[in-house]
């Protein structure tokens, strides 16, 4: 399972950075959104996998898994959605006040098309 | 001891609110510092004179075991005493000087600063201590040099000056660094201790090389020679201090300083005696060359500081008393044609020497002292100058190497010598007055005092050697040498090989004083000299280095943002790849927890929906695909005993859908902007960053589990938390402060959505009230 996720992993991070490198503001959102998903994960797994093993201390559950990589991504999590709401914001505002949506501006846009 | 270094940055930054306030009497009262620090340091003589070496210590930093150290041996005492008795008289001197100036009082500053950055240096035991009173003596000087800091050429010589210095005082202080691993210390005293360990280490050459490049920019040998003539951009009592007295003379002072550790080598001897000779002979004929009396006498400058290179390399029982005693000759006469020169241009306003003439008559006290001063810089009987000369021809007729080559290169230096000293000492005082910019009238008593007592003292210690050589320079010639010396000035040495050479070099100087306007106009014609100078390297270099900053910002700085993410990522890959293959050779095995059916399926949606992302055209179907692989996500935690963060990501991944989906229609449609062959290189970058990922994440789950704190926290969760869910008693109990700075930034970033929100309705409003009129 280890191998399956770090592929998960690796797909995530790839399709991650290639939409951060696009030119629309929307696609590097999503990009940057993606990437969070892809570095929880791995902060996630370093911690090693655990079957039926939650971090409670109840009756009946003698293996606790790791629950310091649990407590860093559930920061990240949040985090990130704070991240991603201002950057969704900010996509909105450069677009409405500069009539256009590319992440170096107007004057590169023209460059690229060239 | 403390209170003498510091005693002079105290005045110094007093010295705002105390110059307006003593109106023309600043230069004298501020004049009483150096005076006392010259008394306290003379009241040293004695001991030091019987063979002691003084050491003061205070705790620096305890905790870490570093002193701050001050020792005081000859060598140390002739530098403090020159740097407080000039000092006392340039102060005097620049108080009349540049009276009613209206900088007066930062100039009194910095020249207190600098005064007292140089008795630290000459003065520190340690080396850290000694390299920061070095640098400070470069800032010092940079400020003293660019003091008329409207005038772009000042500017220039200032920037000059101090890239060339501090740009020494970096190779020196990698060269200290090494030197005290090789010597095992950090003070002076021990590296003079550790001379042979020093000497035979692996790293000798390097450490020699690196103190070279220190002492040579700053005592302007050649190739480095070319920043002092063109200090002479600072007031005239600054170029008599620091650019002939003082400052310069650090490098030298470098060299004597290391000369018992390091010194003695073929390395040593070689490099410093050719260097040496070099400069000598560059000096000379670059100030032959040249018109202007101060620009004249930095190149004489150059000159001695040259023959002091020498003398530092020969080595030596001889060489060593040479040296103290030509430092101290050029130290009292320099000062006093320095401060003759500012004279000059003070009461009569010129500065050619070519324009002066018949000033004698006018001007007859500073006439009798540049005449002075001139004969003791030309050798001649029975002055100090001559004394340091003779020792010069002997120290280096016991040269072993190189010796025609040094001696001819000393000789034809000295005789520009003499004759720069002849031109400076005699050119503008006689002859038929000329008309000058302002009528020729005696200086004041200030402005006299100091080159007077200069000259005097050149002529005392001519006449009576013994004066200066008991007390002092036995003592500072043994610290050069490493043992105790036994000089013996004398003005009569009878009749031998040095006596005759002085006096070749005193006839043939003169036969070119005389005809040095056409000697000058040949130099001058002689135009290779600018073309491929040292000064045309310097410029070239500095083009060079703003190029290569231009360039390489267009390179990296371009504006374009995914160009700054692709250079991030790319390095952080190859240092990734470097450092997965320097700790394992081969891929970690594919170690697996088993696999399950339903697991397969969480991670293929996961898959999928990435690629989806990516490559659909449609905004809504790759919000959709985002928040599949979001849930997918979130699955793979519940599986894996994190309900806590399943349950978060769920709710975190729907906010994050519907707000995506929200602003989806206010952007504009997509646009196949990219061609084709940018898109293949992000895919091949966005590969092989995943690639990367996934490598590591099986390499970290290989790796072997160290002891984590972890199992502090399941633990203690009950007893110290009282809480049963461990995760959260982590967040809101044993690490409550990261919680805190985690809400911080959520405040922060929904303040910055509602400003930007607020603003742009504000806006709209605005533009909705214009648009009727």
């Amino acid at each position: 399972m280890e191998a399956l996720i770090a592929l998960a992993v690796g797909v995530l991070t790839a399709c991650s950075v290639y939409l951060v490198l696009r030119p629309r503001t929307f696609s590097v959102v999503l990009g940057l959104t993606l990437m969070t998903y892809a570095v929880n994960l791995f902060l996630f797994v370093s911690g090693r996998l655990t079957l039926h093993g939650p971090p409670l201390i109840i009756e009946g559950i003698e293996v606790h898994t790791d629950p310091l990589p649990q407590a860093l991504v559930l920061t990240a999590i949040v985090i990130s959605f704070g991240m991603t709401a201002f950057l969704v914001v900010l996509a909105l505002k450069g677009y409405a006040d500069l009539g256009n949506d590319h992440v170096d501006g107007e004057s590169r846009e023209r460059e690229d098309r060239k | 001891m403390l209170l003498a270094v510091l005693s002079g940055f105290l005045l110094a930054a007093v010295a705002p609110w105390l110059v307006p306030r003593l109106g023309a009497h600043a230069g004298r009262v501020l004049a009483l510092l150096p005076v006392g620090l010259f008394l306290w340091f003379a009241s040293l003589l004695p001991a030091v004179g019987g063979g002691e070496t003084l050491l003061w210590e205070y705790a620096w930093v305890p905790g870490l075991d570093v002193q701050l150290g001050f020792l005081v041996d000859g060598l140390s005492l002739l530098f403090a005493l020159l740097i407080s008795g000039i000092g006392a008289l340039v102060t005097l001197y620049a108080g009349s000087y540049l009276a009613g100036h209206r900088d007066l009082a930062r100039f009194f500053v910095w020249l207190l600063a600098f005064m007292a950055s140089m008795l630290g240096l000459v003065l520190s035991d340690g080396l850290i201590a000694l390299f920061v009173f070095w640098e400070l003596t470069s800032i010092t000087s940079f400020l003293l040099i660019g003091f008329a800091h409207e005038d772009k050429t000042a500017r220039q010589a200032a920037l000059q000056g101090l890239f060339v210095t501090v740009g020494g005082g970096l190779a020196l202080l990698a060269g200290f660094v090494l030197l005290a691993l090789a010597a095992g210390g950090w003070s002076l005293s021990a590296v003079l201790d550790a001379g042979d360990a020093v000497r035979e280490h692996a790293h000798y050459a390097v450490i020699a090389w690196l103190i070279f490049l220190g002492a040579f920019t700053k005592s302007a040998q050649v190739p480095f020679h070319f920043w002092l003539p063109n200090a002479m951009a600072a007031p005239t009592p600054v170029s008599a201090y620091l650019h002939s007295a003082t400052m310069v003379k650090a490098g030298v002072y470098l060299l004597a300083r290391f000369q018992p550790a390091l010194g003695g080598t073929d390395l040593w001897v070689f490099t410093l005696t050719l260097v040496g000779a070099a400069t000598l002979f560059t000096g000379a004929l670059l100030a032959l060359r040249s018109s202007g009396m101060k620009r004249m006498l930095a190149y004489s400058t150059v000159m001695a500081l040259g023959t002091l290179t020498l003398l530092a390399g020969i080595g030596g029982e001889t060489a060593a008393i040479a040296f103290v005693a030509f430092l101290l000759a050029h130290s009292l006469y320099k000062g006093a044609l320095f401060l003759i020169a500012g004279v000059i241009d003070h009461e009569t306003g010129c500065r050619e020497v070519p324009e002066m003439g018949g000033f004698g008559r006018a001007m007859p006290v500073s006439f009798a002292v540049a005449v002075l001063a001139a004969l003791s810089a030309a050798g001649v009987m029975p002055l100090f100058g001559f004394i340091a000369k003779e020792l010069l021809f002997e120290s280096a007729l016991g040269l072993a190497a190189w010796q025609p080559v040094v001696l001819t290169l000393t000789l034809a230096g000295l005789v520009g010598g003499v004759a720069v000293a002849a031109v400076v000492g005699l050119r503008p005082w006689i002859g038929r007055p000329v008309t000058t910019p302002r009528e020729p009238h005696e200086a004041p008593l200030d402005l006299l005092a100091g080159p007077a007592l200069l000259a005097l003292l050149g002529l005392l210690f001519g006449l009576l050697p013994g004066l200066a050589e008991r007390g002092l320079l036995a003592a500072a010639a043994g610290a050069v040498h490493g043992q105790a010396v036994t000089p013996n000035l004398a003005l009569w040495h009878g009749l031998n090989l040095p006596l005759a050479m002085s006096a070749l070099t005193l006839v043939a100087g003169l036969l070119v004083a005389w005809r040095w306007d056409g000697i000058r106009k040949m130099l001058v014609g002689l135009g290779f000299v600018e073309r491929f100078g040292a000064e045309r390297g310097y410029d070239a270099g500095m083009l060079g280095l703003v190029r290569v900053a231009a360039w390489q910002t267009r390179l990296l700085q371009n504006g374009h943002l995914r160009y700054y993410i692709l250079t991030t990522l790319s390095a952080t890959a190859l240092l990734l790849v470097y450092a997965l293959v320097t700790r394992h050779a081969v891929i970690p095995p594919w170690s697996s927890s088993g696999v399950r059916l339903y697991e397969v399926v969480i991670g293929a949606v996961v898959l999928m929906a990435a690629l989806v992302a990516v490559t659909t055209r449609s905004r809504l179907g790759a919000v959709a695909s985002l928040g599949a692989a979001g849930f997918g996500v979130a699955l793979i935690y519940v599986l894996f005993s994190a309900p806590d963060v399943g349950i978060t990501q769920v709710l975190i991944e729907t906010l994050t859908v519907l707000m995506l989906v929200l602003v989806l229609f206010r952007l504009p449609s997509f646009l196949g902007l990219t061609p084709g062959r940018i898109k293949l290189r992000d895919a091949s970058i966005s590969l092989t960053i995943g690639g990367l990922m996934s490598w590591l994440l099986l390499d970290a789950v290989a790796a072997h589990h160290q002891g984590s704190i972890s199992r502090y926290f399941v633990e203690n969760a009950v007893p110290a938390g009282h809480g049963q869910n461990i995760v959260n008693v982590i967040l809101v109990d044993f690490r409550a402060l990261d919680t805190l700075g985690e809400i911080v930034v959520l405040g922060l970033a929904a303040i910055g959505v509602y400003a930007m929100i607020k603003l742009r309705a504000e806006d709209r409003r605005r533009r909705g009230k214009e648009e009727p009129r």
